[in-house]
């Protein structure tokens, strides 16, 4: 009556795992992702702080995307909007009267002045008044958010400035995380030898001061974007993150489930491939958020230095302001810097924020109940 | 249901220091309400060893929480109440709870090592305990010499309340849990898997040792264990608890001679034996129900083996079987008789 | 002809006193072990923790290397193969004939891995069949271990699994290569009571079946009794004794046998508590001094004890291997 060793198959707090006939085994994996996935969206949704991450990045998103259908649709003429050559040639134009001396710099010039600035004819006398074209110009129906310097459109740069950090950052956190997962797993192994040589040049590559070596090697090379997305995966991946994975790796490999993969014959790719990096993954995932908001961040930094060869980045913007000499006359000219300083802060902080909300996915004691 | 009345207390004699009485208390979860303990009654005498048995998840530890109001945040108390000598401590504010912990009941934790704050001496814990719950606290020379007396009570050389709770074993750690739950001279001690980490040798010491410890103070002792073979060894009274539910209470002698809830009988009959004719054990198929929907009728019907139509329909009382005995089973009168499987 | 033969097996772990500083000694984890398996036999390995059965065990499946000793593998076509210094193309026909079944169904099975996975990951390491010819050794698998219907296991993770349903899993995956001996640590020991006897039951009607061997380790004489036709006592690195299983639990011969034997719980409250004579805990034997392991906490020492090195594991008659001076053929 009771030898029977059948187990019973009606737990009730399992649902039919994937119902389907089992026909093809790409619709399988499928399956089971979109169920993990189904789950884990279970969890971040409840963090409001992920959520908000989640939607300033759908908003960037949104915001690199507009330039292309402005473009296509006609709204934008690209001679006018284009964030590199385009130029505003009817710009909003200021009164202006010449004086002896000046007592209100807005309305009033003097024949200094009118001879520095290109923009004044020479022959205006005191008293004359003249239309002065204004570049930059504050925002108005048609600049949004005003022009630069060089009659710029600077919702087009935002715009345009906003597909620069996600390709940055993106590429950035792959690498990061295709050299710090590698990394980590190896050194974790095999240990020995490998270990320390991996983590000594880990702990080499910390020691480096990020920015001074990329402005220094943006002074010995042309620094392209990408260029400085692979140094920055370079230094994340196989420094700190190589180090944070390398410990997860460790607490992966003393679990009983290595040694069956070793019973069974699994040789060390197999079970660093199969097996650690599986486990180690989602801290990469992790990880990955991170470093989009460290590269984003080093981005305006280094543009705003001026060491970037890009055309147009939201640290660029902040560079012009600052050759212009605008960049400490923020309440008179608040369009050239804060937009774009703003932007930078937004979007490094929503990956962050991500990164957050997805701690809870990764480390399932900080859920709560 | 009718609260099985504590047989010794039937029989003449000792007066119930704690009296549980349909305790109800569940669980809030995300996914749903956790029936976790289910109109739980059971009575426990000064000087009386009960023990508390049944699978992991089937409330045992709950209610001894329960007892100590040390559930977690999310524990609800519906229903029911846990009377200290006539005062029920679930009515109590947290500040009055706290004199009760220590000082009246205390608990040995399953996992001895986490009990125990490693970067500190064992004897100063301890003293820290005693510190906090005497009052008026006891002089420095009179609580030293307390805690010698303690650690010769538990076997244990005093000198090791010097030393760190990682250059202990694992029974020496076990022992000086032991030497810190008596330290506040406490009537009643829960004891939580007590041996479950420790080997049979060490084990069986200190089974003997609690035991002896319990007769020589008067005290009394929950046992909380998986483990019938510890339990027969050790108590008086026995209650073998089912996913959230008491399905037998009695007196261990009776309960074990003729065990009359068949989770009970089946628990009983898959325990291997050393001595006597090699039997085949018993095995019981299927897993604990889940508690978030908990079957209808009896929550045992599902993988009992004997289950009628009306186990699937209606919950069986606690029903008297003997004198000192209890089971909520519809047919409680035949399990004895279902007697050993076919070899 | 037995399966395996073990001869002299030692394995040492340095002990150092703190961090950085030197080596002060050796435990002697395993310590000159002797014992064989025969075909299709179930021996099993007792003793309380720290005692070295489980370092036995690894080193059977080859997760340690012994430091001294030969574990030698009898081959179907009457060839021996040497474990310890495998040629590299012998490593490949090891590892399908000898696996493991791990105590913590919980850890020893990838929890990013489903069912399936799990189950055919021995294949895939193997390059066992395509695809197609696997999914069909997997269900089949499944279907013996009481996983059926397949279908509704094969794609679940190990979190949709009670405890009981993981180690059957973790007994799939060592059994689906067919090998010829399978060690298991303690495979029962963190389930539920009212699971074990299926697990175990399941564990010996596959072995009958599929003519596998166990070395059964356990600190559990009971669950020995159940699992195994002969046991060997380990204490401190050494076997004490070994015997065919009822002979041994009915009529244990050296004192530490005795001890643990008496210390076991007996599901009776009617019947005495065990009266246990040895004193103590188990220790570690850092470089233990040459007499009997057992001396200090055996009840039964006398002067020739201390006297003599550790007794060898000698044949007392009728099979039985005992190590102790005290106990002579007569005990029989």
């Amino acid at each position: 009556m009771m030898n029977a060793v059948e187990t019973r198959t009606e737990d009730p707090d399992i649902p039919d795992v994937l119902g389907a006939e089992v026909d093809s085994w790409w619709k399988i994996r499928l399956a089971l992702t979109r169920r993990s996935f189904r789950e884990n969206w279970k969890i971040f949704r409840r963090n409001k702080v992920g959520l908000l991450g989640l939607v300033i990045i759908a908003f960037w998103a949104i915001m690199a995307a507009m330039p292309t259908v402005f473009f296509a649709t006609g709204f934008w003429n690209p001679a006018t909007y284009d964030p590199v050559t385009g130029l505003e040639l009817d710009p909003p134009t200021r009164t202006m009267v010449m004086v002896e001396r000046i007592t209100d710099p807005n309305t009033e010039i003097d024949r200094r002045a009118a001879l520095l600035d290109g923009r004044i004819p020479d022959t205006l006398q005191i008293g004359d008044t003249f239309d002065l074209p204004l570049q930059p110009a504050p925002p108005d129906a048609r600049h949004w958010l005003g022009t630069d310097p060089l009659g710029r459109d600077i919702m087009s740069q935002l715009m345009h400035g906003a597909r620069a950090s996600f390709f940055l950052g993106i590429l950035a956190a792959v690498v990061t995380v295709v050299i710090g997962t590698t990394i980590g797993s190896m050194a974790a192994y095999f240990g020995g030898i490998v270990d320390a040589s991996l983590m000594r040049l880990a702990d080499l590559l910390i020691m480096i001061p990020g920015v001074a070596l990329l402005i220094v090697i943006g002074g010995l090379f042309t620094f392209q974007l990408w260029h400085l997305a692979v140094v920055i995966g370079i230094l994340s991946g196989f420094g700190g993150t190589a180090i944070v994975l390398k410990s997860q790796a460790l607490a992966v490999k003393v679990k009983p489930f290595i040694d069956a993969a070793r019973v069974a014959g699994g040789s060390a790719s197999h079970i660093i491939f199969y097996h650690l990096i599986p486990n180690v993954m989602p801290l990469s995932v992790l990880y990955m958020m991170f470093t989009v908001t460290g590269a984003i961040q080093s981005e305006a930094v280094l543009s705003f230095l001026g060491i970037l060869n890009t055309d147009t980045s939201w640290g660029l913007m902040m560079n012009l302001a600052r050759t212009q000499g605008y960049l400490l006359q923020v309440t008179d000219y608040w369009w050239l810097t804060v937009p774009a300083g703003l932007s930078v802060t937004l979007l490094s902080a929503a990956f962050f924020l991500v990164g957050r909300g997805m701690d809870e996915i990764v480390n399932p004691r900080l859920r709560r109940r | 249901m009718t609260a099985p009345k504590l047989p010794l207390e039937e029989s003449g004699g000792r007066a119930p220091l704690l009296e549980v009485d349909g305790l109800v208390m569940r669980y809030d979860t995300e996914a749903g309400e956790v029936s976790a303990v289910e109109n739980v009654s059971f009575a426990l005498a000064r000087g009386e060893a009960m023990g508390l048995v049944g699978e992991s998840g089937c409330g045992k530890t709950s209610v001894a929480l329960s007892l100590l109001r040390l559930a977690p945040e999310n524990a609800r108390y519906q229903s029911g109440s846990v009377r200290w000598e006539g005062v029920n401590l679930l009515d109590l504010s947290d500040q009055q709870m706290r004199e009760y912990r220590w000082a009246e009941i205390s608990m040995v934790f399953q996992g001895a090592m986490n009990a125990w704050n490693p970067v500190y001496r064992v004897g100063a814990q301890i003293r820290e305990a005693m510190d906090q719950h005497f009052d008026p606290p006891l002089g420095s020379s009179e609580t030293e010499q307390r805690i010698d007396q303690l650690f010769q009570l538990v076997g244990l050389d005093p000198a090791v309340q010097r030393r760190y709770p990682h250059e202990l074993s694992g029974g020496m750690r076990q022992r000086a849990v032991i030497a810190m739950a008596l330290s506040c001279d406490p009537k009643l001690i829960i004891a939580d898997e007590p041996t479950t980490a420790l080997d049979v040798i060490v084990q069986a010491q200190i089974l003997e040792e609690l035991k002896e410890i319990q007769q020589d103070l008067g005290l009394s002792i929950l046992y909380i264990s998986h483990d019938m073979a510890v339990i027969a060894q050790v108590t008086d009274t026995i209650g073998v608890m089912y996913a959230g539910k008491m399905v037998e209470f009695g007196s261990t002698q009776e309960v074990f001679h003729r065990p009359s809830h068949p989770y009970s009988f089946l628990l009983l009959s898959s325990i291997p034996s050393v001595t006597g004719p090699r039997r085949r054990p018993m095995s019981l198929e299927g897993t604990p129900p889940n508690l978030l929907a908990p079957p209808s009728g009896c929550r045992f019907h599902p993988r009992c083996p004997w289950a009628t139509e009306q186990c699937r329909q209606e919950e069986p009382p606690m029903m008297p079987i003997g004198p000192s005995q209890w089971a909520a089973c519809w047919n409680a009168e035949q399990v004895p008789q279902m007697g050993e499987p076919a070899p | 002809m037995s399966l395996v033969k073990v001869e002299g097996l030692r394995r040492l772990f340095p002990v150092s006193p703190g961090l950085f500083r030197r080596k002060t000694g050796f435990v002697h984890a395993v310590d000159d072990l002797d014992f064989e398996i025969g075909i299709g036999e179930s021996l099993g390995l007792v003793g309380e923790s720290g005692c070295g059965k489980t370092t036995t065990g690894r080193m059977l499946v080859g997760l340690e290397t012994p430091d001294q000793g030969s574990i030698v593998l009898g081959q179907a076509d009457g060839t021996q193969m040497d474990v310890v210094n495998l040629r590299a193309d012998q490593r490949v026909k090891f590892r399908r004939q000898v696996q493991m079944i791990f105590q913590d169904p919980y850890e020893s099975i990838n929890p990013r891995r489903t069912v399936f996975e799990t189950v055919g990951e021995p294949l895939l390491i193997h390059g066992i069949g395509d695809l197609g010819t696997r999914e069909e050794q997997i269900r089949e698998m499944l279907r013996k271990v009481g996983l059926a219907p397949p279908e509704s296991f094969m794609f679940r993770y190990p979190h949709e699994l009670s405890g009981g349903q993981r180690q059957r899993v973790a007994i799939a995956r060592a059994l689906i290569l067919q090998p010829r001996l399978v060690v298991a640590d303690e495979p029962t020991s963190m389930l539920d009571v009212s699971i074990r006897i299926s697990i175990m039951e399941l564990m010996s009607r596959l072995a009958k079946q599929m003519g596998v061997s166990y070395l059964y380790i356990t600190h559990d004489l009971a669950v020995a009794r159940y699992m195994c036709d002969r046991i060997a006592v380990m204490y401190l690195g050494k076997v004490v004794e070994i015997g065919e299983t009822e002979q041994l639990l009915a009529n244990p011969l050296h004192p530490y046998t005795q001890a643990l034997l008496s210390a076991v719980p007996v599901p009776d409250p009617s019947l005495p508590p065990p009266q246990v004579q040895i004193k103590g805990g188990i220790g570690k034997a850092v470089d233990p001094a040459p007499e009997c392991r057992f001396v200090d906490r055996c009840p039964q020492a006398a002067d020739v004890c201390r006297s003599t090195p550790h007794p060898p594991l000698e044949d007392k008659g009728g099979g039985r291997l005992v190590s102790c001076h005290l106990v002579d053929r007569s005990s029989i």
